[in-house]
């Protein structure tokens, strides 16, 4: 087997994301500047996101066994990294502020990238495998990277406690399902889950790889994880872990199990209707106590990667349309609502008390108004994504006929509605009983004009699909068609 | 290309009036002005001009059912939106669209007019929000894309959200969540029935479209009919509201700001009726005549009970609230009878309804800000204080009371009347139900106005706003009572057209099957009444 230089031309987003790691790290060791490295990353994004028309422009194609260039892949991998880059934007009005040297944290984001980039576009147990480890062993340093708080130290242990567990889950799932079929590609589990019968070794292997993507993805009974690791994080990594390390996860769900939508009778088919009704049900109703905005955003992510999985269980090419556009909507709606946290973060701590957004409305009008427009598409509101997603997600669920996730999904997002309203109100209505004096407003964050202007173009790119989804919508449609439906 | 600009005027006043409104808040106001009254002189024009076609009925082998929704038309606009999910942005109008435009673009200038001394707070913003909702409102009437429709429905709750949220009241929170919530779950519902609707509409034809004129006959089993039909109405009856599903409504228009509530009472609460009328009968007759004799006690107890209750109600507003669920379960059992007297009734008595209530929320709201209380019994003797208040009051209290001379009179008689062909148990106990309206609106007009004035309140009559205000809505309602022959011949051809859409279903016949051999003889009875309707 010989890879051709058109080969590596096809694989050059990947390639791109690993030079850019290593100039910046090149660069930090010359030059210590964090303008710098965060230019060299965007750089390297921008690079990857340009390249992916290259790759675009040839034939799709497998290079190696373990990794296949298809316009799914493409599709992901610009989303991956168009997020990525969102992120680092926002990184640095919040990295600023503690006058430390940051370029290891832009490493850190870019090689995470890549992993998730290599989630992306994996046919074989060995990237999987690869791409899930680089991500995760980035994670660990991105949550932790606020050293002196507690919390943050906190998440990251359970996070790498919780991530070495899934691993080993993995691991096992596929060795299991190897011994069985004695194929490690995604071809190989697609057939092995189209014709599953009584094989009790590969079912337990099957599920055992459910288990660590389901850790992965957060949905619940593998959920625990969330709520303190979103605290914990930077809001900036708390984003990224939100989006890119579940997006990366859920595409490669739909490339290696597709088939399980087709037999809505089989375990795996029945196992995963549980998790996706039990994910809809506790995340909307655990959001509902919560007094946290990032565990609120942790919940409320629960229930939409439950939603997601409405879709995925959908069958047919409009499944694999309303994964991919939900997905889109998530990553930008996700990223803008932790966007808001950053940028009114003071130096000390992450803005996270309900408290801390009593009266935004008329003390930072621009978040505020961010905010609200994000909160509304997450609670699937006409004219922002969100609704044209859950409308999609419907349409699927209906066409498949999977009524009852379909009611579940209609009923426990109004009970989302509760808390999402409840934000809006807090940020424009004073309460007659609130007596004493108003919380203490925070200082306006430094750095916050970059981070602002990030925002502003999120909501407008949220607005703009909302009202007119039909490029997004074909752009989606012509990636998908490229996975092997039923 | 007209009845884009319906939507477009008040959708693009609502950014400028808030700009405008962070310099100056009469720069505020007056753009918001401009941007409803410009719209209705629009409407009021095309009105005008197809006043000769409206009248006419159909041919009586007339064309298809989608032909008689297009055969009704005076405008349309069709262009392509989401392809990939077969939706079109897809816009008509005919008579009733008109009447319920006239209706959403005069209240909300009345809206405006009536907010001009109350709101003094966020004014920029407040107007954004009104002319929000009639942006949403107007493009709820005009849509015929089932998807469209449902995103104009959810779409207008943002705003009205936050005017009840932010302007409103003393439990403006609870009432503004509460109203969301209501309205979001039972929408969801609708929506969920539309995408079946579609998709069963997809397998049978292989096209999957959103277009309602395509999707009108789809053919399916009766038990689903019935089950999405089911969806529709939870939609529509909590919008309108039915009883047992009103209990959003007296909480949200007691504590939204004036402009809210009239737009509320107004408008809002006509989707109900409006969605009924034009897309959940015509899509399902046949479960809609299974479902009749339901329908029809929802709507009797909703007029009997909503009275009742309005009459022990302390709150003036409240009590106004209460009418409306009264008044709204007249419209319940006319849009079910589903003949010519009761759907004519049925839009004459959204527009009444409309005005007489309305009146009464701006002059519950301009008392509140004089008195600083709604409570019936801080009041008494107002009449001395306020004499033109309290002829206004008067004037409306008998409206709402359904005094022969005035619109809401005929409305509701032509509602029982239709009825009274269907079931007749029905039309005694909505009879039944214009008592109870008597007790409750002399009993307010007691209680505020007559009597002795003893707790020393001295405060303004009328402005000379809201004395312009009030007198078109007098004259309105007069005109209305008296000459109801315009409206009647503008819905005409869409009433026409709704009964041949449905000619061929169960729906033509009487509601109840067992007495349906009994009541034979009654109906030929009725029939003769029809040729001598006014």
């Amino acid at each position: 087997m010989t890879v051709t230089w058109g080969d590596l031309l096809t694989v050059s987003p990947l390639i791109a994301l690993t030079l850019a790691a290593v100039a910046v790290m090149l660069a930090a060791a010359f030059f210590r500047s964090h303008a710098l490295a965060l230019g060299i990353t965007l750089g390297g994004l921008a690079a990857a996101f340009g390249t992916l028309f290259v790759a675009a422009s040839r034939a799709e194609r497998d290079v190696t066994p373990l990794v296949r260039m298809d316009a799914y892949a493409l599709l992901f991998i610009g989303l991956l990294a168009a997020a990525a880059a969102v992120v680092v934007l926002f990184s640095w009005g919040y990295l600023d502020r503690f006058r430390v040297h940051p370029e290891e944290y832009y490493v850190l984001l870019l090689t995470a990238t890549l992993g998730g980039a290599t989630l992306a576009a994996s046919t074989h147990f060995a990237s999987f495998f690869l791409g899930l480890e680089i991500l995760s062993v980035s994670l660990y340093g991105l949550i932790v990277y606020a050293v002196y708080r507690d919390e943050a130290v906190e998440a990251a242990v359970k996070y790498l406690v919780l991530a070495g567990a899934t691993s080993a889950f993995l691991v096992f799932g596929m060795a299991l399902v190897y011994a069985q079929t004695g194929t490690m590609t995604a071809a190989g589990v697609s057939d092995l889950v189209a014709g599953l019968g009584d094989d009790v070794v590969a079912t337990i292997g099957l599920v055992m790889l459910l288990v660590g993507i389901g850790f992965k993805l957060a949905v619940v009974p593998f959920h625990m994880w969330t709520p303190d690791v979103y605290e914990g994080a930077p809001a900036p990594v708390t984003a990224y872990v939100a989006t890119v390390s579940k997006g990366a996860v859920f595409a490669l769900l739909l490339r290696f199990l597709l088939p399980v939508s087709s037999d809505q009778g089989s375990t795996v088919f029945l196992a995963l209707t549980a998790v996706a009704i039990a994910s809809m049900v506790a995340g909307n109703l655990l959001a509902l106590r919560q007094d946290n905005v990032k565990r609120i955003l942790a919940y409320s992510s629960i229930a939409h990667l439950g939603y997601l999985l409405v879709a995925f269980l959908a069958t047919g090419e409009r499944a694999g349309l309303a994964v991919g556009f939900y997905l889109i909507a998530y990553f930008a709606t996700t990223l803008a609502a932790f966007g808001v946290v950053t940028v009114l973060s003071p130096p000390d701590r992450d803005a996270d008390r309900i408290d801390d957004y009593r009266g935004l409305g008329s003390r930072r009008p621009v978040p505020a108004a961010v905010f609200t427009v994000v909160l509304l598409s997450l609670a699937g509101m006409p004219l922002t994504m969100g609704f044209i997603g859950k409308f999609v997600i419907v349409t699927a669920g209906s066409g498949a006929a999977l009524w009852a996730m379909v009611i579940v999904l209609v009923a426990t997002s109004t009970i989302g509605l509760y808390y999402y309203t409840r934000l809006i109100v807090a940020m424009y209505v004073r309460r007659r009983d609130e007596a004493g004096p108003a919380a203490t407003p925070l200082p306006a964050a430094p750095g916050g004009t970059l981070g602002v202007s990030v925002l502003g173009v999120l909501t407008l790119f949220l607005l703009v699909f909302g009202v007119y989804p039909q490029p997004l919508l074909r752009l989606v449609e012509h990636a998908v068609s490229v996975l092997p439906w039923p | 290309m007209i009845l884009l600009w319906y939507i477009l005027i008040p959708a693009v006043a609502a950014p400028l009036a808030w700009l405008a409104g962070r310099r100056s808040e009469v720069a505020a106001r007056w753009i918001a002005v401009a941007g409803t009254a410009a719209p209705l002189a629009l409407v009021a024009g095309q009105w005008i001009a197809a006043a000769g076609t409206l009248g006419e009925t159909f041919a009586a082998s007339g064309p298809g059912a989608a032909g008689l929704v297009a055969g009704s038309w005076i405008a349309d606009l069709k262009t392509a939106w989401i392809e990939s999910l077969g939706i079109s942005f897809f816009l008509a109008a005919d008579g009733l669209t008109l009447i319920m435009l006239l209706l959403t673009f005069a209240l909300g200038l009345l809206a405006v007019l009536c907010s001009w001394r109350g709101i003094t707070q966020r004014v920029g913003v407040f107007h954004l929000m009104v002319l929000w909702t009639v942006a949403g409102l107007a493009g709820v009437f005009l849509a015929l894309d089932l998807f469209l429709f449902y995103f104009f429905f959810e779409m207008m709750l943002i705003p009205m959200y936050f005017l009840i949220a932010v302007w409103g009241h003393e439990r403006r929170i609870y009432s503004a969540i509460k109203f969301f919530i209501f309205t979001q779950v039972s929408g969801l519902l609708m929506l969920v029935a539309i995408i079946a609707l579609v998709f069963i509409h997809g397998r049978e034809t292989g096209v999957y479209t959103f277009d309602f004129t395509q999707l009108l006959g789809t053919p399916m089993a009766a038990s689903t009919a019935f089950l999405l039909m089911l969806g529709f109405f939870a939609a529509f009856a909590v919008k309108l509201p039915a009883w047992p599903l009103h209990t959003w409504l007296p909480d949200a228009h007691t504590d939204a700001p004036t402009a809210g509530s009239v737009l509320l009472a107004g408008v809002l609460i006509k989707i109900g009726a409006y969605g009924m009328l034009r897309f959940m009968v015509p899509l399902f007759p046949g479960a809609v005549a299974e479902f009749r004799t339901w329908a029809l006690v929802l709507g009797v107890v909703g007029v009997i009970y909503g009275a009742v209750l309005a009459y022990a109600q302390s709150d003036m507003k409240r009590l106004v609230a209460y009418t409306s669920v009264s008044h709204m379960g007249f419209v319940l059992i006319g849009v079910f009878a589903w003949n010519e007297l009761a759907l004519q009734g049925v839009i004459l008595q959204l527009v009444c309804h409309a005005l007489s209530t309305g009146a009464l929320f701006i002059l519950v709201g301009g008392l509140q800000d004089r008195i600083h209380t709604r409570d019936l019994g801080k009041m008494g003797g107002l009449w001395q204080v306020a004499p033109r208040m309290g002829g206004t009051a008067m004037f409306f209290a008998m409206a709402s009371l359904g005094l022969p001379g005035l619109g809401n009179f005929v409305a509701e008689f032509l509602i029982l009347a239709g009825v009274w062909q269907v079931s007749e148990w029905a039309a005694v106990l909505g009879a039944v139900g214009l008592v109870f309206a008597t007790v409750y609106a002399l009993w307010m007009m007691q209680r505020a106005f007559q009597g002795e004035e003893t707790h020393g309140l001295r405060f303004a009559d009328l402005t000379k706003i809201e004395t312009g205000i009030f007198a078109s809505m007098i004259a309105a309602l007069v005109l209305l009572g008296f000459w109801p022959q315009p409206l009647i011949t503008t819905a005409r051809q869409t009433v026409d057209g709704l009964q041949r859409m449905t000619a061929q279903s169960a729906l033509a016949q009487p509601a109840d099957p067992g007495e349906a051999a009994a009541a034979a003889a009654e109906t030929e009875t009725a029939g003769g009444d029809e040729g001598g309707a006014p």
